[in-house]
């Protein structure tokens, strides 16, 4: 399996040298997507048979000559192999149809196979070697991807950011890894697992973990990257980015911290609580404050990933406390939820493609009253937007209900940091969910429904027919998922006994196909008998009424209280939606503010109202690092232009300093 | 089995039938409380048919999801209604979902309303739903927070299993006060009542709920006025069931349990609905900003009872 696993590595990377002369023909892009969506649908098949069967593994002649490239298969790359090439698939069918509109296809489709396949080589690599150069591969793939429109000023700005940030958890990485493999050098990682880290260095690599794989999962304060790169690639590239890549980061996390760096101490979970309750309630604080629909969707994925940090780290909190079956129910939560929000997440940035597409637009306040114009795209996105907003029965609701059931399986945790964290954690997860229905209810009803706010919005045309499947498929996926979660749960078992050692007990033979997760308790939920139960209900309703009571309908002009106005400006708009919000949170949080501008009576001058939204972890994270490295670098500028004496004095002396430091180190 | 579906639905439908009657009551106490004679308590089920019978004006570009919203929305907050013990606990489907299910089973209610309201693109629309959603954003974690403090004391989060264990184990606990005081709270603002919202006001900045339905007539608005007369009615029955099961029937129970228990639900809803008629004519409208300092202090005091909880199991 593994070596069928890597040939479509290999294929993938064959495509992506294939694409270079394909691209400049009008049929190449739909024979590399085509071929893309072939070779990820085979490997996402073989993902799902292998989760259940035994590791295996295998070592290339490749890399380091005395180590070899180790690639192995268990069950915890299987299920992240699978979200990649399914969330890979889903895309290439989209960009089948999407791509067509793209510009400069040569900027693009060279990098995309290769970005497909850095992703699985990132799971499959089983030494650090390997998985850190799959790990800068992809980082340098999705960087082309995300300048490929290079001519918006912004999107460099964005891809400048982003290759900063991503060098910087690659060093991370790297540091964490040596510290892993040891004095010795132990790379592969079956040595790393063997070795035992003192609590320091464990802690370092914990650290060093959390900023090399957080900030390319989007953890705050790591995120700022993500709402610029994300949106600045195209849409199958951006849903690509949002939907898989971030789980990938989250697999690198699984896989180091609780596979290679042994048990962990329970002041670790405090920590990885406090920053996925932290990225969980400021993600959607700035998702809702966003103009940008594709921006919104990115700050939505930081959103995301603190859900699923909240439950990596009750995992966490579980096992250090010898608590199998707690850490095996929040992990199933948080693996649970990472595949539906590649789900969700993927249909929603297709959705946003295809309406910039249909418009040209990205911003909220010049679309609106699109579910006229297309009515499937408007469909299947309403599914998406459900999901996201963790509604009832679809699949965002059942991983995150999952993550309630793991706060409550054990809430006598001895240590008092715990005591506190996890019902923070809760809450904090509580107002996450929340405040993500609103954000949505403001991206659906201010993008879709309404008036068009624009002309390009009240011409716009439905998407063509790749494109709809492709978010078809995802949709049905959702609501599959929250349907049988059962079967998913099942699924996830062999893969969280890989972690924890213990898995969930089987859901698919409860009657009814409801699930159990906590059998103690007895809590249970049963998306599918609630789906019927709304649906039968509506059915009956409708049939009803209409055949006993009215089913006369007359159509006229909108009622507004007896003063419609047609002018569509006269609407809400996504600010004005996002106000109280702004008002309630923001204030508090980001310390947003409005400026009234009033002239006097009898002065004729328009009144001005501006909102500032400051961004205060860019303001005092970032800009005070970039004005210190700055003017670091200006002091060290003097450098560069030394006579060759002052160069070779200064080579001995560094020479004499480092051979101190190694005599005072012996 | 049979005894189990059977009381199931009549749980279902009863909970359909009293609703109106509920929000009809409130309306005469608060009629009667400001000296007026105020419409008969069958006033909401003549409206209701009346609604019915007529035809619906639908404005120009009204999409489907306007037209399918109300059905959705009646019958996500009925299934809801539905998983809550009014007079027995024991419900066949009560294991169908459990108070987090319930919880998010009215915020599909909710998101669907919001975008309802938006459909049409009017002033109006957009600023409920705004207002709605803002409001949500506070009122829906203090129910989580508060189904979590209920599920450390009772062991389970289902609201049967809730039910029995306060009807044979329960005792007075500060967590419990303030899981109370704090779903009073969520309750008024959730069913857009005075001091959050006013139920009886048109053309007012101030109104949420109403701004959202503005647009709707004849059944569509029906469906919309049961379902929010059923969501009152679903948490006064969870607020009887959970810090109230008195005369709860148990599971298996015999004829005269039941008749016991359906008496007693009888009684909590009209103690509860004269309450909150108290409740509504005693207190002013608060400004719409208030509002969130309201709802806040219920979420402070719902993760209080949860850290409680966290701290010392027997608080």
């Amino acid at each position: 399996m593994i070596v069928a696993l890597l040939l479509c590595v290999t294929a993938l990377l064959a495509l992506s040298i294939a694409a270079v002369p394909l691209a400049a023909q009008p049929a190449g892009r739909p024979v590399i997507y085509g071929a893309c969506l072939g070779i990820t649908s085979v490997a996402a098949l073989l993902a799902v048979v292998t989760i259940a069967a035994r590791p295996t593994a295998v070592i290339l002649p490749l890399g380091l000559p005395w180590l070899g490239a180790h690639f192995r298969l268990d069950a915890l790359a299987a299920f992240f192999l699978l979200v990649v090439n399914l969330g890979a698939a889903a895309a290439s069918l989209y960009a089948i149809g999407y791509a067509r509109h793209g510009h400069a296809p040569h900027r693009v489709l060279p990098f995309y196979p290769a970005f497909l396949g850095a992703m699985n080589l990132v799971v499959l690599a089983a030494d650090a070697y390997s998985f850190l150069l799959a790990w800068e591969f992809m980082s340098l793939a999705s960087w082309a991807l995300v300048v490929a429109q290079h001519r918006d000023p912004e999107n460099i700005r964005a891809g400048f950011i982003y290759i900063v940030m991503a060098s910087f958890g690659t060093l991370a990485l790297l540091l964490g890894f040596g510290l892993l493999a040891g004095a010795d050098g132990g790379y592969d990682f079956a040595t790393m697992r063997l070795a035992h880290l003192t609590p320091v260095l464990a802690t370092v690599v914990l650290v060093l973990t959390l900023i090399g794989a957080g900030s390319k999962a989007g953890l705050v304060p790591l995120h700022v990257w993500l709402p610029l790169a994300h949106p600045a690639a195209p849409s199958h590239v951006s849903a690509l980015m949002s939907g898989v890549m971030t789980k990938v980061a989250v697999y690198a996390f699984i896989r180091i911290v609780f596979d290679l760096l042994g048990p962990p101490q329970w002041w670790q979970a405090v920590v990885v609580l406090a920053l996925g309750g932290a990225t969980a309630a400021l993600g959607v604080l700035y998702a809702i404050l966003q103009r940008d629909l594709k921006r919104l969707l990115a700050y939505s994925t930081v959103e995301n990933i603190g859900i699923i940090f909240i439950g990596l780290g009750l995992a966490l909190a579980f096992q250090a406390n010898h608590f199998p079956a707690g850490a095996a129910l929040a992990l199933t939560a948080a693996l649970f939820h990472a595949f539906n929000h590649m789900l969700f997440k993927s249909l929603l940035f297709f959705g946003a493609g295809a309406v910039l597409n249909a418009t040209g637009e990205r911003n909220l306040e010049h679309l609106g009253g699109l579910i006229h114009r297309m009515p499937r795209t408007a469909f299947l996105f309403l599914v998406g937007c459900g999901a996201i907003a963790a509604l009832p029965p679809l699949n965002g609701f059942v991983s995150e209900w999952l993550t309630f059931q793991a706060i409550l399986i054990r809430p006598d945790l001895p240590e008092w940091g715990l005591k506190i964290a996890v019902p923070a954690a809760g809450a904090l997860l509580a107002l996450a969910a929340a405040l993500a229905a609103a954000c949505f209810v403001r991206a659906f009803g201010i993008g879709f429904l309404g008036r068009p706010r624009s002309a390009a919005a009240a011409n716009a045309h439905e998407v063509d027919r790749f494109s709809l499947a492709a978010m078809g498929i995802v949709a049905a996926l959702c609501l599959l998922a929250g349907l049988v979660p059962g079967a998913m749960i099942d699924l996830l078992a062999p893969v969280v006994r890989v972690v924890t050692g213990t898995g969930l007990a089987a859901q698919l033979s409860v009657p009814w196909l409801s699930i159990v997760p906590n059998a103690e308790a007895h809590n249970s939920y049963n998306g599918l008998l609630i789906f019927l139960f709304i649906a039968a209900v509506t059915w009956l309703t409708v049939l009803a009424i209409h055949r006993f009571a009215s089913q006369s309908l007359r159509r006229g002009p909108a009622w507004d209280c007896g003063f419609p106005d047609p002018r569509p400006i006269t609407q809400y708009t996504a600010d004005s939606f996002a106000q109280p919000i702004r008002r309630v949170f923001g204030t508090v949080v980001f310390g947003t503010h409005e400026v009234v501008t009033m002239p006097p009576p009898g002065d004729v001058s328009a009144a001005r109202i501006r909102k500032i939204v400051p961004d205060p972890i860019w303001d005092f994270l970032y800009a005070p690092l970039a004005g210190a490295l700055n003017w670091t670098t200006q002091l060290l500028n003097y450098l560069q232009f030394l006579t060759i004496r002052r160069y070779l004095s200064l080579v001995f002396i560094a020479l004499i300093l480092l051979l101190i430091a190694v005599a005072l180190w012996q | 089995m049979i005894n189990q579906l059977l009381v199931q639905g009549v749980q279902m439908l009863l909970v359909l039938a009293l609703a109106p009657l509920l929000t009809g009551v409130v309306r005469k106490v608060k009629a009667r409380l400001t000296r007026r004679r105020g419409a008969s308590v069958f006033q909401p089920y003549r409206d209701l048919r009346r609604l019915l019978a007529k035809e619906v004006v639908l404005a120009d570009n009204a999409s489907w999801l306007f037209r399918v919203a109300p059905y959705l929305i009646f019958a996500c907050t009925w299934v809801a209604a539905c998983l809550v013990p009014t007079f027995a606990t024991g419900l066949i489907f009560s294991w169908s979902g459990d108070l987090i299910a319930i919880t998010a089973l009215l915020g599909t209610a909710r998101f669907l309303l919001a975008l309802a309201g938006m459909d049409i693109g009017t002033s109006f629309g957009g600023i409920g739903a705004s207002r709605e959603v803002m409001i949500a954003s506070l009122a829906e974690p203090t129910m989580l927070m508060i189904a979590v403090s209920l599920a450390l004391i009772a062991g389970s989060t289902q609201l049967s299993s809730i039910a029995a264990f306060m009807l044979h184990f329960g005792s007075l606990r500060v967590t419990l006060a303030l899981s109370l005081v704090a779903f009073i709270i969520v309750a008024v603002a959730e069913n857009s009542r005075i001091p959050v919202d006013n139920p009886a006001t048109h053309l007012e900045l101030t109104m949420v709920h109403e701004a959202m339905v503005l647009e709707y007539s004849g059944r569509h608005l029906a469906m919309i006025e049961l379902a929010a007369a059923v969501q009152l009615l679903l948490y006064v029955s969870a607020i009887a069931c959970l810090f109230l099961p008195w005369g709860l029937a148990t599971n298996g129970a015999g004829i005269d349990a039941y008749a016991i228990g359906v008496v007693a639900y009888l009684a909590k809803l009209t103690v509860g609905a004269v309450a909150l008629g108290v409740f509504e004519t005693s207190v002013a409208k608060m400004r719409v900003f208030r509002v969130p300092n309201f709802l806040g202090a219920a979420l402070m005091l719902g993760l209080l009872g949860v850290l409680l909880l966290f701290v010392s199991r027997g608080m």
